[in-house]
């Protein structure tokens, strides 16, 4: 075989090998979902995160607008400081809530941000003060019972 | 009797420590020539055309059934928890992570492997390489370099055309035959598959693979004994030894890159 042919066979096996690659970051991967804008830091103090990952999305009106960059305990509060990376487009009042919810009912969590009424905005740096923490199965069942023993008395 | 049986283990494990030694010495080697190799590109893109392209077939049509499959095992499964709409992610993440690059260096080190070893052991029994070191051509980096690089080039692309065409094989069953929702398939594989965790992660391993494969071949064959038998034994050591590397391979880095968070 010549050369050139096989120049050829191997460019097109290259080509196809990086086409692969890229339909793999694009299609099959979440390349194309990645945020490249930029983003501020808020934290929050939740007293239990449940099963809250770090990647895991935060919505607002259910749209995405930011993922939770880092999860540690506090050491001197006893609850978990969770850091979140919201996209700089969004500015969100200082009196925002943010809950922890599901998605489904088996779903994962992600953090939901449902915004106040206060006119001052939330800087990159600050903290959400007004949090609520995961639903607890056992908890709810807890509280369930509780709630049905006193009916019953 | 007792003593002649200890001293023929003891034989062999020397042997097997002086042949992984001689065999790191031999990587050293290909290492240091192959700045020569790829000034003379030429020779690796001809190397890349017979171990890579070559091996392009049997790969996709691989790749193809593998995908199938996993669609419909993973359908028959997910369907006893009312989760068949995860399928695209569960066909994805299989492949990219560890089906992808692993079976694809597998079917390297058979297809091709096998042969880089048995040209190797052949050119040596009937004495090229003597004859290319009597005219002051290094065969390390004349024969041995370019074989080396075109396998650490071809590897990770055969991988990653291999977890393409898998995907495409679990999309025909799952979503074409069986009508799993397209939607749902497509969105539930994108948001669990993530690009550097998961991708770039196949991506090293199959590299990893590429230079372990190629290294064992090359070597087999350049230590092969010059005659009929010793190359058809090197051959069947190439395979069997480069298929173990692999999967022991595949353990440790798994280990490592998913350690589950």
């Amino acid at each position: 075989m010549t050369r050139t042919t096989l120049d050829l066979w191997v460019g097109i096996f290259v080509v196809a090998g990086f086409a692969a690659l890229t339909v793999l970051a694009l299609k099959v991967g979440n390349l194309s979902t990645y945020n490249t804008s930029e983003t501020y830091q808020l934290q929050a103090y939740f007293s239990n995160i449940g099963g809250l990952k770090s990647q895991a999305s935060i919505k607002s009106s259910g749209v995405l607008i930011g993922r939770v960059s880092q999860i540690s305990l506090d050491s001197e509060r006893f609850e978990a400081k969770v850091t979140m990376l919201i996209d700089k487009r969004y500015q969100f009042p200082k009196d925002t809530f943010a809950n922890i919810l599901t998605s489904g009912l088996l779903g994962e969590q992600y953090i939901g941000l449902m915004p106040g009424g206060d006119e001052k905005f939330l800087k990159a740096g600050d903290e959400i003060k007004k949090t609520q923490s995961a639903m607890v199965l056992e908890d709810l069942i807890g509280k369930f019972l509780y709630s049905k023993a006193e009916d019953s008395n | 009797m007792i003593i002649e049986n200890l001293r023929s283990i003891g034989h062999r494990i020397v042997n097997a420590v002086w042949r992984i030694g001689y065999a790191s010495r031999f990587f050293m080697l290909i290492l240091l020539y192959s700045g020569v190799s790829f000034r003379r590109f030429h020779l690796i893109i001809k190397e890349i055309f017979s171990s890579g392209v070559m091996s392009l077939i049997i790969i996709l049509v691989a790749g193809l059934f593998v995908g199938m499959v996993l669609g419909l095992q993973g359908y028959e499964t997910l369907k006893r928890y009312g989760a068949e709409s995860a399928l695209g992610s569960l066909v994805a993440l299989s492949l990219v992570r560890e089906l992808g690059p692993v079976l694809a260096a597998l079917l390297f080190a058979s297809r091709a492997g096998s042969a880089m070893t048995a040209e190797i052991g052949l050119m040596k029994a009937t004495d090229q390489i003597s004859a290319m070191a009597l005219m002051a051509i290094n065969p390390i980096a004349r024969l041995v370099a370019p074989r080396f690089w075109a396998g650490v080039i071809s590897v990770p692309l055969l991988a990653a055309l291999f977890s393409v065409m898998g995907v495409f094989g679990g999309y025909l069953v799952g979503v074409v035959l069986i009508g799993v929702d397209q939607g749902s398939f497509w969105s539930q594989m994108q948001s669990g598959v993530d690009f550097r965790y998961d991708i770039v992660n196949g991506m090293i391993k199959s590299a990893v693979f590429g230079v372990v494969v190629t290294v064992i071949a090359l070597f087999e064959g350049y230590v092969a004994p010059p005659t009929a038998e010793g190359v058809s034994g090197a051959t069947t050591r190439t395979v069997v030894q480069s298929s173990l590397a692999i999967l022991f391979l595949d353990f440790i880095l798994t280990a490592f890159m998913f350690q589950g968070e």
